[in-house]
């Protein structure tokens, strides 16, 4: 019986300030306090020193006429009649066109010299091993400026234009391409190509389970291309074809019609999606190289040939390592597109924080609003992400 | 009966080889230069194709980019007519005298001729200290360290910006430039992104709640925006906060934006390395009895730093190329330093940005490529260490 044991020593209490928890508790008061402390001095000083500069605070500047010009606007935009605010979004919305179109560019560029790199052409290998060690190891602002100053501002001018056949006219201006014009009847070619969409994923999931249940497969790609390529295309046709083409054309000092790319854009777009490129590579390369090549033997043992064994042994396998480091090179490509400011490019940081800021100085809070839109996008891609990698997790027994 | 009998006496007579016959060797075209050739350059028509166009592209491009750095190039001159077009001189390569004017520029910025001298103590310094640490074999590295992280950043303030006290002519920040500026911002990234990244990462996996929640707060918020928003921040909203009487050069400003940057980065890789840490090495470092402070000095960190050498070398090569953004907020570094002078009506010439850029690109890749190779050959060393 317990009563009967001799009464054990009570453990002497540990000093108070020995005990872990209370510790614990102490350190994080003392940083808070800290952390506290920092801020409202800042704020103090914040305070005293834009009422010292008469410079306003507060959002108020949003509403007021900008009363500066940008030179690529994708939603309508003039200096006098729009306010801050629209600038902004002008601004954003290049940051968003040329960090998608740079997406687009950097992943195909990068699996093609990926996969190159593992390529059994031994001078293939090499040259894709040399494009990525190079271009990885130069700064990405060195690239911009060579792309923007030494190519494309080397470019002959406008009266010695180089017209490349097709309608597409280089000089240093810029480039210019056809301007597709649309007439009456266009309705029913989107319609088609809606349906073509609609009816492809349909005959993709059939084809799925029809392979799932009796191991036939069906030819879904070509089935994919002509539906969603091929029946608008034909509707088009039929329809008499309801589209010209405005062809720029190249004047004394300037080049009327088309639609005209800034120089600015192409070098951002070139140095973004090189860069990027580069590092895409070296991820999809270790994502191949991560699948064991148990995985290729068995599938070859089974009968099948190298295409699909690619197509559905290795590349299923190989995304699941692939995809969050690229998504990661995709939120870099995004934040790195904010060095268009070294090139005039009117992205969000070139306009908001550039222009905006200094015309309003109210640098708080355009600095804030700048970092959250590009926090916004990350902690939103993160979050996917992060979905996405439960759902793709290896169920190991 | 018979059948068997027969059979026997075919077996007696039948020859069976005793020894086995020296292999003989692959066909000619398999092997050597002509086999390397058919496995690894025209085994399909495809690869064939490939091997051409790349031939091609080569052909093309190595000639030209040799045309431009030597044969075409210009080699003396005194400004831009020695680069210039003419009828004896039609195809022009990269202009070199103006690289050779500009080269103090290039190096130094606008520090006064007579104090440059202290700039390359400076180098020298900084070169001494890189050796120490990065060679494993030499001798106190440990002491290298202390030399490296602590010595190193108090003498070279001392001897860059200047003491009256002792001789030294203070030099204004503003004066600096070219190499000086890019190595100056570097190594203010690199000593000082290590030690606060690694307080970051510990904070980051503390067991206290409100230490963890500042330290991810810190490092999701620098790693989700843009460094040059980072640099605006530093730049225009830091003298904002602090009293008007101390507010910072622009340099400074810069470099507490790049460290910042930086040291969230390197937070990310350290604790990358703390989680590569088998649980045993904590519970035997407490069951010996060590504190935290001693467990994470003695025990943890040594191993997660080790495993992450090849990691924080690839963070040091972005943050060096990373310094080139400074330029944006009017910092002279090496990269802003060429662009004012390939604009530079003296040498202004269709050639002089591409020469320009060249350099840039030469001094770059010479310090990146390095750097990865010093990174590459820890991790093969690391992973020897691994297979015992």
């Amino acid at each position: 019986m317990p009563s009967d044991l001799p009464a054990q020593p009570r453990p002497a209490r540990v000093v108070f300030y020995n005990d872990p928890k209370v510790r614990s508790i102490a350190y994080q008061l003392v940083l808070c306090t800290v952390v506290a402390l920092l801020v409202y001095g800042a704020a103090r000083n914040a305070i005293d020193n834009l009422a010292r500069a008469q410079i306003a605070s507060g959002f108020g500047f949003w509403n007021q006429t900008a009363g500066f010009d940008i030179s690529q606007t994708l939603i309508e935009y003039s200096s006098r009649g729009s306010t801050y605010g629209r600038a902004f979004w002008v601004g954003l919305l290049n940051t968003l066109l040329v960090a998608g179109l740079g997406i687009v560019f950097a992943t195909i560029i990068g699996f093609i010299v990926g996969i190159s790199r593992l390529s059994t052409n031994w001078l293939l290998a090499k040259a894709a091993g040399g494009y990525v060690e190079i271009i990885r190891n130069l700064p990405l602002l060195l690239q911009l400026l060579f792309w923007y100053n030494a190519v494309l501002k080397a470019m002959p001018d406008i009266r010695e234009s180089i017209v490349i056949p097709g309608g597409l006219i280089l000089n240093n201006r810029g480039f210019f391409l056809p301007l597709p014009i649309l007439k009456g009847g266009l309705g029913f070619v989107e319609l088609s190509l809606l349906g073509g969409v609609v009816a492809a994923v349909a005959f993709y999931v059939w084809a799925r389970k029809r392979q799932e249940r009796t191991g036939q497969r069906a030819p879904v790609l070509v089935v994919t291309l002509l539906l969603v390529i091929g029946l608008p295309l034909a509707v088009f046709a039929l329809v008499g074809r309801p589209i010209g083409f405005e062809f720029p054309q190249a004047g004394r000092f300037n080049v009327a019609g088309g639609i005209e790319v800034l120089p600015e854009f192409v070098a951002l777009l070139f140095g973004l999606s090189i860069y990027t490129a580069a590092f895409i590579a070296e991820v999809v390369r270790a994502g191949i190289l991560a699948v064991s090549r148990g995985q290729s033997e068995a599938a070859y043992s089974l009968g099948l040939k190298p295409g699909p064994t690619l197509r559905m042994i290795v590349v299923p396998q190989a995304m699941r390592v692939i995809i969050p480091p690229l998504t990661s090179q995709y939120l870099n490509l995004t934040k790195n597109s904010s060095l268009a400011v070294a090139i005039g490019y009117p992205d969000l940081v070139q306009v908001f924080t550039g222009t905006v800021l200094n015309q309003t100085g109210q640098a708080v809070e355009v600095v804030a609003i700048t970092m959250l839109v590009y926090l916004v996008i990350s902690l939103t891609t993160s979050l996917i992400m992060n979905i996405y990698n439960r759902r793709m997790a290896l169920v190991e027994r | 009966m018979t059948m068997a009998e027969g059979d026997l006496a075919v077996a007696e007579v039948a020859f069976v080889r005793r020894a086995t016959i020296a292999p003989r060797p692959p066909p000619a075209e398999m092997t050597g230069a002509i086999g390397w050739l058919r496995a690894n350059l025209v085994s399909t028509p495809f690869n064939i194709a490939l091997t051409v166009l790349i031939v091609l592209l080569l052909a093309w491009a190595v000639p030209e980019i040799v045309r431009f750095l030597v044969i075409d190039a210009v080699w003396s001159g005194s400004d831009r007519d020695a680069c210039l077009w003419t009828v004896q001189h039609r195809e022009i390569g990269a202009c070199w005298p103006f690289v050779w004017e500009r080269l103090p520029y290039f190096i130094y910025g606008s520090y006064p001729i007579p104090q440059r001298w202290r700039v390359d103590v400076f180098f020298l310094m900084l070169a001494v200290g890189v050796v120490w640490l990065l060679w494993l074999k030499a001798p106190r590295r440990d002491l290298g360290a202390i030399y490296f992280f602590i010595v190193l950043p108090v003498v070279s303030y001392i001897l860059l910006t200047g003491w009256s006290a002792i001789g030294l002519e203070p030099v204004d920040t503003v004066l600096w430039g070219g190499v000086l500026v890019t190595i100056v911002v570097a190594s203010v990234g690199i000593v000082f992104s290590l030690p606060l990244g690694i307080i970051l990462a510990l904070g980051r996996r503390s067991r206290m709640p409100a230490v963890r929640t500042l330290s991810v707060i810190f490092i999701e918020f620098v790693r989700g925006v843009p460094l040059i928003t980072v640099l605006f921040m530093a730049g225009v909203m830091l003298p904002l906060f602090v009293p008007e009487q101390y507010s910072p050069d622009k340099l400074v400003r810069a470099l507490v934006g790049i460290a910042i940057f930086a040291s969230a980065y390197m937070a990310e890789v350290v604790r990358a390395g703390l989680q590569a840490i088998p649980r045993g090495q904590y519970e035997g470092a407490m069951a010996v009895g060590l504190g935290y402070a001693q467990m994470t000095r003695l025990v943890i960190l040594p191993q997660a730093l080790t495993v992450t050498i090849p990691n924080i070398v690839n963070t040091y090569i972005g943050l060096f190329k990373d310094t080139t953004l400074v330029f944006i907020v009017g910092i002279f570094d090496l990269l802003r330093t060429i662009e004012v002078a390939r604009i530079d009506p003296k040498w202004a010439t269709p050639v002089t940005s591409t020469t320009g850029y060249a350099v840039a690109a030469i001094f770059y890749l010479i310090f990146c490529y390095g750097m990865s190779r010093y990174a590459r050959a820890m991790e093969a060393r690391l992973a020897k260490g691994g297979r015992r």
